[in-house]
């Protein structure tokens, strides 16, 4: 079991008050808070070992390209992937256009599908809607079902041979839903399309292994897993990342260049070019460090425990509507909900007040808020530092808001 | 609670003016499209000044209850002391405000000086 108290002691920031009220972070869906140990070593890079990577003679620089490197390999070794398979990117989003560009160029032409679903962030949409007006090619969506799952039967229609792409969420940002990865990369590989996971909310909160999930492509966000903003991560298969084209050009990504023409550096580099974030790559490796001491697995039962507490709390009330499956064990660390006739906007500022600090909005989902017909949603969101007594708070503070505004 | 919320809460459960005007001489409608808030913002017009006003819309307490203060504020007063309006008008009547929220407080504002550009 996670001790949590020990947990809490390494994030400065959960010490603070807002508004004198000691704040109650319910928002790590949208960015995780940091401990002391990544920020300390983000610190320490650039007053100890601050140089470009892969570039200088000296020893700084060969330090430098070390750490980075090293980042690399601890990030592959946390998701059981081969270092050279994993890509640094700035972010699950970068990632995501980076695969739709270069997956266009490399297998979508003209009348080819892209299966889709609408429950994807627009991160995982957006691109694809660009690369489908680009090529010519059509987007196909995929729907739910009533409890908030994935509509698995209807991929298994829209999985047609003539779909090249499958983008999928593999744990959606507003209902948690954990979709079942493994059975959709079958649908997938059994007409030879290509596989795309959005990882962004599942990598910081359960236990994935690439090879286990069958995916093609994964992306996620550092962020959002205790390191540094402007770093993620693009894993890919191998030979694939060998098919796909460059998506940004330029230095670090080349081994030959004339005036009129260029041969690409082999992969990862291939997909990185330019000066990378090369301290927030470090602060991503201590990071997964921190993860993988306490364990995934302990992460996974810390945040199910939460989730589950406030979720019972939610469905007991009866002026609250919760989005999603009912059951825990079918969700990642994300509630959705919304208090009956009150503007999310009012719950999180009156939260607030109260020093809880929630999201509401659309959630960078307005497909999702537009089928389940609301303008937006209220979202709590939990993570390896949350207390059940911050989600009984949480709870406590949801009954003042109602006798305000309901 | 903070004291502006007060007054926002008093509109929000008894909102003045709300509803429609029959052949109003000003009718317009602003959104925030990020969150859904619509406000409608009706006004009878007489020897240049608001002689009647109705608002109508949905969205949060906060847009709402701003709709309905800022319906009190602008009857009887002249179209051309209106069109001088600041933000800060609304924002003082109000006591005040969150500034995760102005967006929410100045769409009736927003609406009202939309109407009020054409004349
Ligand atoms: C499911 C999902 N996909 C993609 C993203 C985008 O991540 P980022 O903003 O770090 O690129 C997020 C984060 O908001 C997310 O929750």
């Amino acid at each position: 079991m996670i001790d949590v108290r020990a947990v809490r002691a390494d994030f400065p920031i959960l010490e603070r008050k807002v508004d004198g009220k000691q704040l109650v972070y319910l928002d790590s869906g949208a960015t995780s808070q940091k401990p002391r140990q990544v920020i300390e070593a983000v610190a320490r890079f650039y007053q100890e070992h601050n140089a470009n990577v892969h570039r200088g003679l000296y020893q700084l620089a060969a330090a430098a390209t070390d750490l980075y490197e090293g980042a690399r390999a601890k990030v592959a070794r946390f998701i059981g992937a081969a270092p050279e398979e994993v890509v640094f990117t700035h972010g699950t989003t970068e990632a995501l256009n980076l695969v739709a560009y270069s997956l266009g160029e490399a297998r979508v032409k003209g009348g080819d599908e892209i299966v889709v679903t609408v429950m994807e962030h627009h991160a995982n949409l957006i691109p694809w809607q660009v690369l489908a007006r680009r090529k010519g090619a059509k987007l196909v969506p995929v729907g739910i079902t009533p409890e908030g799952e994935l509509d698995l039967a209807e991929l298994a229609d829209r999985v047609t041979g003539r779909a090249k792409v499958v983008a999928v969420t593999h744990v959606s940002n507003v209902l948690g839903t954990i979709n079942p990865i493994p059975e959709i990369a079958e649908l997938a590989h059994r007409v030879g399309a290509v596989l795309v996971v959005d990882a962004a909310q599942s990598v910081p909160h359960l236990p994935v292994d690439v090879r286990e999930l069958g995916a093609d492509l994964v992306a996620f966000s550092g962020h959002k897993m205790l390191g540094p903003t402007g770093i993620g991560v693009l894993w890919g298969r191998r030979e694939l990342l060998e098919e796909l084209p460059p998506f940004l050009t330029g230095g670090e990504m080349i081994r030959e260049v004339w005036l009129e023409r260029a041969t690409w550096n082999e992969v990862p580099y291939k997909f990185e070019a330019g000066t990378p974030p090369i301290a927030q790559a470090i602060g991503l490796g201590v990071a997964v460090d921190y993860l993988s001491s306490l364990g995934m697995e302990e992460v996974r039962r810390h945040d199910l425990r939460l989730a589950a507490r406030a979720l019972e709390g939610l469905l007991a009330r009866d002026y609250v509507s919760v989005y999603g499956p009912p059951a825990p064990e079918a969700r990642g660390g994300v509630v959705a909900f919304n208090l009956r006739g009150v503007h999310p906007h009012d719950v999180a500022t009156l939260l607030d007040q109260e020093g809880i600090a929630i999201r509401a909005g659309h959630h960078c989902a307005q497909p999702l808020h537009r089928l389940l017909d609301i303008p937006a949603s209220c979202r709590a969101s939990f993570y390896l530092y949350n207390t059940q007594e911050e989600v009984d708070a949480f709870l406590a503070a949801l009954d003042r808001v109602w006798k305000v505004l309901g | 609670m903070s004291p502006y919320e007060e007054v926002i809460l008093e509109h929000w459960r008894n909102p003045r003016n709300k509803g429609r005007l029959e052949a109003p001489d000003v009718d317009v409608v602003e959104a925030n499209p990020l969150c859904g808030d619509v406000v409608r913002v009706q006004l009878k017009v007489r020897d240049g000044r608001v002689e009647d006003v109705r608002f109508d819309g949905r969205g949060c307490a906060i847009s709402q209850a701003a709709a309905s203060l800022l319906t009190e504020m602008i009857k009887g007063k002249p179209l051309c002391e209106l069109k001088g309006w600041g933000d800060e008008v609304l924002l003082s009547a109000l006591g005040g405000v969150i500034k995760t929220r102005l967006n929410c407080v100045l769409l009736p504002l927003r609406a009202l000086r939309k109407g009020l550009s054409s004349r």
